[in-house]
């Protein structure tokens, strides 16, 4: 079972120092051997042309099960993720109920080993029921297969539960990961404050919103040593404070999402919903420092923020519509297309480091890892058509959008999950 | 005029305003006769679609219909669909369906006549949408401005009160900018906009903005009003309407210090003794009844102009 021969194609692994053209023999659902191989009784994948790589994986969906199937299910979520070469994706606490407690991560665990072709990593909560007010049992929740803790959506506003939830973490050794928004600079806000929610007469959601929870939680960090993630930073001002946390020796990562380094406020002028996310797209500027963070890598991951809703939902006025967008399928697309980051840089925001915040087994372009690869056509034109998604929702804001560069496979422990051809 | 909907000021070119401001001096003369009624429109269906609590404007809409022998139908927020949980895109497909001419919509959200706008082959009407705009409003305000300056550039206008929360103040800000009019915006540093690039987009340079009244009012050739939004406001922006009149409310006293043909506007409702003092409102610079009546007149343009080409 599991046995395939993946033929010719460019073996990516920076942690691995690997950039070079050879086979990928797997045997069992892991790498056998890497090098040139002999002709063996297994089906062969030819990966002419094609860059073969860690598989990539999303640290931050919404997945929407339980609770939410009408929007999106694990075994969806997950067709969506392989087909946009994600071999695995973390999945965040907010479903209904919410994921506070080892009973809700089993399950999550469970059915996506039942139904998902990609592999699911629950996210546990910080609160209960995300509330805010006390703490969820965390270390069942990683017994249970939990990889992190989040109220993701809603921040942990009160400063001194949120420090116990550090100081508690480090016992587990899990990154602690916080949606930054103060709520009440927020309150009401649906959009990023600026001079285009001042022309469209939206309330604004500012800067220092995200900012002064980033400046408190650093503080926070480096007096309890945790382990803390800065979930998909967005203003220039949470770039330049990480940057200075790194430098001081904060345990500190940070995600970006592909719309953040994409899109700008000024997408929002036809009051689409499609353009209405948490964080809200920001300003030129804050797009410009967001890519000098990845460039000098402030910016450990892209992360989608994959967040499914119900075209019902999104039918509405824009101040009533819920935020969010689908993100899975497009990542990569928008990866090299927009961002045109060179493919090692990519490997390691979309896979490496993910891994490593996580720590989840670590798998790669190594003998005895699970066979669990992403294969890219850098070269590969292809039109975003929405109506075409595996999701179960179609809230995205780049349907029509022409990009280059694709996965064109997924391989999930040595099986192809997902295969594209042109 | 050659667009499919009315839903900003924002959008509009200076020949397309003054075609609208022409079309209402024309129409005014109507409201003058004894019978105040042509046939324009006959056959014509305007509803009004009124998502947020209005008087002012549903009423001066549905007579300016009326007067052009439209038949206009009101829709008010107890009777509408939205109440029962209706999308909006699926009120704006039943609207549609219904083959009216033209829909006024007023909701209390901004975008959502542009929602509808793009869904339904009836001219929309921006009857003002959350804090974006207020287009007749503003049409309203440069008729009467019009009428008792002879024009509209080169004036000091000053706009006053709860600015952020305004699409009076938006709205009026681009139509009197475009035409080249300077804009004093004036109001508490906490109920002014975030930022005034977005407030206009051409001639950003007639647009100011000042915390303090006198120097809003010095040598102003109109004062506009606004009224305190708190239906819009989720947290206090100033500690007490004491200490608000002390600073941006309207007295003889202030009005004084503008040019001494000033008028007074003030959209409404207005609220006597804070935002406005009563011998103001009611004093020799106030035009606030024309306003009312100029609205009846570029409402009537407006629809003319939309439908009866």
């Amino acid at each position: 079972m599991s046995d395939l021969l993946i033929r010719n194609g460019r073996l990516v692994d920076p942690a691995r120092k690997l950039d070079r053209i050879a086979d990928v023999l797997v045997r069992d659902g892991k790498i056998a051997a890497i090098g040139g191989n002999a002709a063996l009784n297994v089906p062969v994948f030819d990966a002419t042309g094609l860059i073969v790589a860690p598989g990539f994986l999303d640290m931050h969906t919404h997945l929407r099960e339980p609770g939410t199937e009408e929007a999106e299910t694990i075994a969806t979520g997950g067709a969506a993720a392989v087909a946009g070469g994600f071999v695995a994706v973390a999945a965040m606490p907010n479903t209904k109920p919410p994921n506070d407690n080892p009973s809700i991560t089993s399950y999550m665990v469970a059915e996506a080993r039942r139904s998902s072709p990609a592999l699911v990593f629950p996210i546990g909560a910080i609160t209960l029921e995300q509330k805010g007010e006390a703490l969820a049992e965390i270390g069942e929740m990683v017994e249970a297969g939990a990889v992190a803790i989040s109220d993701d959506g809603k921040p942990v506003m009160d400063s001194q539960l949120f420090r116990r939830a550090l100081e508690y973490a480090t016992m587990f050794d899990v990154p602690v990961i916080q949606h930054c928004e103060d709520l009440n600079l927020s309150r009401g806000g649906s959009m990023h404050e600026g001079v285009y929610s001042t022309r469209l007469g939206l309330k604004g959601i500012p800067s220092a919103a995200e900012d002064s929870i980033v400046a408190r939680d650093i503080v926070l960090a480096e007096m309890t040593r945790s382990k803390y993630h800065v979930a998909h930073l967005s203003t220039r001002r949470a770039v330049e404070m990480t940057r200075q946390a790194k430098a001081r020796g904060i345990r500190i990562t940070a995600e970006v999402t592909p719309h953040h380094f994409t899109l700008t406020d000024a997408a929002v002028a036809e009051y689409d919903t499609n353009a209405k996310m948490n964080p809200p797209l920001r300003s030129a500027d804050d797009v410009a420092a967001v890519r000098e963070g990845i460039a000098d890598g402030t910016i450990d991951a892209i992360a989608t923020d994959h967040a499914p809703h119900h075209a019902n939902l999104k039918m509405l006025e824009f101040d009533r519509a819920p935020f969010g967008i689908t993100g899975l399928e497009t990542a990569i697309g928008l990866t090299f297309t927009v961002l045109k980051l060179p493919i090692d840089h990519a490997v390691r925001m979309l896979s490496l480091n993910p891994q490593s915040i996580l720590k989840v087994t670590p798998w790669g372009l190594f003998e005895t890892s699970d066979a669990h690869l992403t294969l890219l056509d850098l070269n590969r034109s292809w039109k975003y058509d929405v109506t075409a998604t595996q999701s179960k929702s179609r809230n995205s804001p780049f349907d029509g959008w022409d990009f280059t560069g694709k996965a064109v496979a997924t391989i999930v422990g040595g099986r192809i999950v997902y295969r594209d051809t042109p | 005029m050659t667009r499919k909907d009315l839903l900003g000021i924002e959008e509009l070119g200076r020949e397309e305003i003054l075609e609208i401001l022409d079309t209402a001096d024309s129409f005014h003369e109507i409201a003058t006769r004894p019978i105040k009624k042509v046939p324009t429109l006959r056959g014509r269906t305007v509803i009004n679609f009124f998502l947020e609590a209005s008087t002012r404007t549903r009423t001066s809409f549905e007579i300016a219909g009326k007067r052009l022998s439209a038949d206009v139908i009101n829709i008010s927020p107890s009777a509408s669909s939205l109440s029962k949980g209706e999308t909006l895109i699926d009120t704006a497909r039943t609207l549609d369906a219904m083959a009216a001419e033209c829909v006024i919509i007023r909701h209390n959200m901004a975008g959502a006549p542009h929602t509808i706008a793009r869904l339904s082959s009836s001219r929309i009407v921006n009857g003002g949408d959350g804090a974006h705009e207020h287009p007749t409003q503003a049409l309203l305000d440069a008729l009467t401005i019009r009428q008792r300056k002879g024009r509209l550039d080169g004036l000091k206008v000053a706009i006053v009160g709860d600015i952020a929360h305004s699409r009076v103040a938006r709205s009026n800000a681009r139509l009197l900018t475009k035409l080249g009019s300077e804009v004093w915006l004036c109001g508490a540093p906490t109920l002014l906009p975030p930022s005034l690039d977005g407030m206009v987009s051409e001639n950003r340079h007639l647009l100011r903005a000042t915390s303090r009244m006198d120097e809003a009012l010095d040598g102003a050739d109109v004062i506009m009003m606004l009224r305190i939004q708190f239906e819009r406001m989720s947290e206090p922006r100033f500690p007490s309407i004491r200490e608000y009149c002390r600073y941006f409310g309207l007295t003889r006293e202030r009005v004084a210090r503008a040019g001494s043909d000033v008028i007074v506007m003030h959209p409404g409702p207005i609220n006597r003794g804070v935002e406005i003092a009563s011998e103001v409102a009611d004093g020799p610079f106030s035009v606030i009844l024309n306003q009312v009546s100029a609205g009846v007149a570029v409402r009537m343009a407006v629809l003319y102009l939309l439908l009866g080409a």
